[in-house]
């Protein structure tokens, strides 16, 4: 995973001053704002943000009561027939909205996660967030039997505190990435086996409700939970965009980048603790659906071919990649409601044991 | 393999004393660990009764508990955990790999998804898990080793890790789609999947007692090899160790002990990694000691847990998987962030 890390190449050069390889600088307003753009970068956020529009008309036009693609736009605005509108406005509008946004949530996390860690694995999958986060839930279920509010405070209680316990145990002259990735490992299987005691303890009804919620779903959706997430990404989507350029940056190496000017404490901080947030917040809404922060900046990335992490673009990938399995949660074994994180457990396990195979092909370790 | 073995360093004669001392005095430990299993519980049964048990049945509620209840529990605990300790000790030589364990490499998830997916098909019930429990362990592992052993660099202890950690994610998946699929399914393996000696009755131990036996039989055989396979395959080869065969014999050991031991208990995490390690700072890296030292504590461990959990909660059991995870994974994470491991 070394090519995380290597610098923009610079060549090419537009109006006199250097741009990398593959871009252009956008100058505004008399040069107070320019952007460096990147003409891949946009082709691919633009096919992404098309991909998640048309999967999600789909996704409201099917199931067992079909509504004529033709129908939906109108249903979205209220016109039409009245069960094809409250269908559409009451249940599947909601969920799939919902979807996109706790994708891109996880995403745009996973993204600060990694590029902090400098580890394609140093997502919160791997270093127990979404572990502690099930066990904080089944534990809230099983033990205490809360409502929705509970389970979701629960949820993220035990991920920022498995977090950060992995965190602490992996420090050792500094987080090392392989070491952060085998103690998650160790205390994911301990809190994996906490969960199975409370589910055999359990009546069968609470336990398979437990079940679902353990490995994440956005079955029954509405629009709280649209708004709650929604309102988490407005706030703190900008936030970790601000810190976009730094996080670049220090992926070079701290000392590079206390070289160029960046606060290195203040960054990890600000967007450790808004990349935290971001994921409590999906995991409050959809419970701890795993692996879309894993592989969305790894696609991300590779699509764009950039040379570092992209966060709107890992935001998009995570976003089309949840109402995507989304989609195939409730169509693959229809009329049975997969939850949606069986879908992405599946293909984001699978991707991960791709990643490795390539990465290794060429003797990498 | 008639081979004599080479070792990596002659052994201190306090050592030579030591081991075969402390390979009886282990012995005497699981006799001891064997003994309480049955008498200790939630109704205590005093030694003398359990003997009667044995030998003069009388049908009273004491002696049914002790044969159809304790007796059967103790037996699968012994060879669960011998098995355990056995096989990843044998992970551990064949990788050459600290980190090597039937449930980090993901073997077990194997064993629990075929499990799984074969209730979900046949409606299957405990005692016909062994042969899924096979094909599923043997499926696994052998997709974790090609999936870890990719590339020019022999398969490093993270890759390997990294490798069954992905695997299990995938199967975990599935394991949750069949649970959401069928609640008969679930509400009966949630019991197995923890990892549990309680309510096994003999005829499971039965049905998987010969792959144990055949399993363990050919593990003794091995740890001649097994020490020249530990100097690197050139040297090995030099010494006249057939280092494919020998590849090739560990695997099927490893599927025999894993496989037999997932069906009796069910996946039970960290006892293959724990053992290996105790039991070296005993033998040092001699095989031929390690081999039966591992089997020996690993039934210890299995057994101690056991009766731990069926104490440790007033009117209630732990089961023994919950016990091995937290006894073992503090150890591995203290492992990991040891000073041989540093450098991975």
């Amino acid at each position: 995973m070394s090519d995380t890390l290597a610098p923009p190449r610079r060549s090419g050069t537009s109006g006199g001053r250097t741009t990398p390889r593959g871009s252009f600088a956008l100058r505004l307003f008399g040069e107070r704002l320019s952007l460096l753009v990147r003409p891949r970068t946009l082709v691919v956020c633009l096919s992404l943000t098309l991909l998640s529009a048309l999967v999600l008309i789909v996704s409201v036009s099917v199931g067992d009561y079909g509504i004529p693609l033709g129908a939906v736009p109108g249903a979205i605005a209220g016109y039409g027939e009245r069960l094809d509108v409250f269908f559409v406005q009451g249940v599947r509008l909601p969920r799939a909205l919902t979807a996109i946004g706790v994708g891109a949530a996880l995403g745009v996390a996973g993204a600060v996660f990694q590029s902090l860690s400098r580890n394609a694995l140093g997502s919160p999958d791997i270093i127990g967030f979404t572990s502690g986060a099930a066990t904080g839930a089944v534990t809230v279920i099983l033990v205490f039997g809360a409502g929705r509010v509970a389970v979701s405070l629960g949820a993220i209680a035990g991920g920022l505190f498995t977090a950060a316990v992995v965190y602490l145990l992996a420090m050792k002259n500094g987080v090392q990435g392989y070491r952060l990735v085998l103690v998650g490992i160790g205390v994911s299987a301990m809190l994996g086996s906490v969960r199975d005691y409370l589910l055999t303890r359990a009546e069968l009804t609470d336990a398979l409700g437990a079940q679902i919620w353990m490995i994440g779903s956005l079955n029954g959706r509405g629009w709280g939970e649209v708004a709650a997430v929604w309102v988490c990404l407005a706030l703190l989507g900008p936030v970790l965009l601000a810190q976009g350029k730094r996080l670049r940056f220090m992926e070079l190496g701290d000392d590079t980048a206390r070289g160029l000017g960046v606060s290195t404490q203040a960054t990890q901080l600000t967007s450790l603790a808004a990349a935290s947030a971001l994921t409590g917040a999906a995991i409050a809404v959809a419970g701890p659906i795993g692996f879309v922060a894993l592989a969305a900046p790894q696609l991300a990335r590779r699509l764009t071919r950039a040379g570092g992490t992209t966060l709107v673009g890992s935001a998009l990938m995570g976003a089309a990649l949840l109402v995507v399995a989304d989609l195939v949660a409730l169509r693959a074994l229809a009329p049975v409601q997969l939850p949606a994180g069986v879908v992405t457990a599946v293909i984001g396990g699978s991707y991960l044991i791709w990643l490795l195979y390539t990465e290794w092909r060429g003797g990498r370790a | 393999m008639a081979l004599r073995a080479p070792t990596l360093t002659r052994p201190t004669p306090a050592r030579r004393v030591i081991r075969p001392i402390g390979l009886l005095a282990a012995l005497g430990i699981l006799a001891v660990c064997a003994l309480l299993s049955v008498t200790v519980g939630s109704k205590p049964i005093p030694a003398t009764d359990v003997w009667a048990a044995l030998t003069a049945y009388d049908g009273s509620y004491d002696h049914d508990v002790i044969r159809s209840l304790r007796l059967p529990r103790t037996v699968i605990g012994v060879f669960v955990g011998a098995a355990l300790g056995l096989a990843g000790a044998l992970m551990q030589a064949l990788t050459r790999n600290p980190l090597a364990e039937p449930g980090i490499l993901g073997v077990n998830s194997g064993a629990a998804a075929a499990v799984v997916v074969t209730a979900l098909a046949f409606g299957s019930t405990g005692a016909t898990y062994v042969w899924p429990a096979f094909v599923g362990a043997a499926l696994a592992a052998a997709a974790v080793y090609t999936l870890g052993s990719r590339g020019r660099a022999s398969a490093t202890p993270v890759r390997l890790a990294l490798a069954g950690t992905a695997l299990t994610v995938v199967l975990q998946g599935l394991i949750h789609g069949v649970f959401v699929l069928n609640d008969f399914v679930f509400d009966r393996i949630r019991f197995w999947q923890v990892g549990s000696l309680t309510g096994r009755d003999l005829d499971v131990f039965w049905q998987v007692a010969p792959f144990l036996v055949a399993g363990v039989a050919l593990t003794l055989c091995l740890g001649p090899s097994l020490n020249a396979v530990a100097l690197g395959d050139d040297l090995a080869a030099t010494l006249g160790a057939n280092i494919p065969l020998v590849r090739a014999a560990t695997a099927v050991a490893v599927i025999l002990l894993c496989g037999a031991a997932t069906a009796a208990a069910g996946p039970i995490w960290f006892v293959g990694l724990v053992i290996p390690h105790a039991a070296r700072l005993i033998t040092g890296p001699d095989q031929r000691w390690l081999l039966p030292y591992s089997a020996v504590l690993g039934a210890v461990l299995l057994t101690a847990a056991d009766i731990l959990g069926r104490v440790v909660l007033p009117n209630s059991e732990l089961e023994v998987g919950i016990i091995t995870a937290f006894v073992g994974a503090p150890l591995f994470i203290a492992l990991v962030r040891s000073r041989r491991m540093a450098q991975l």
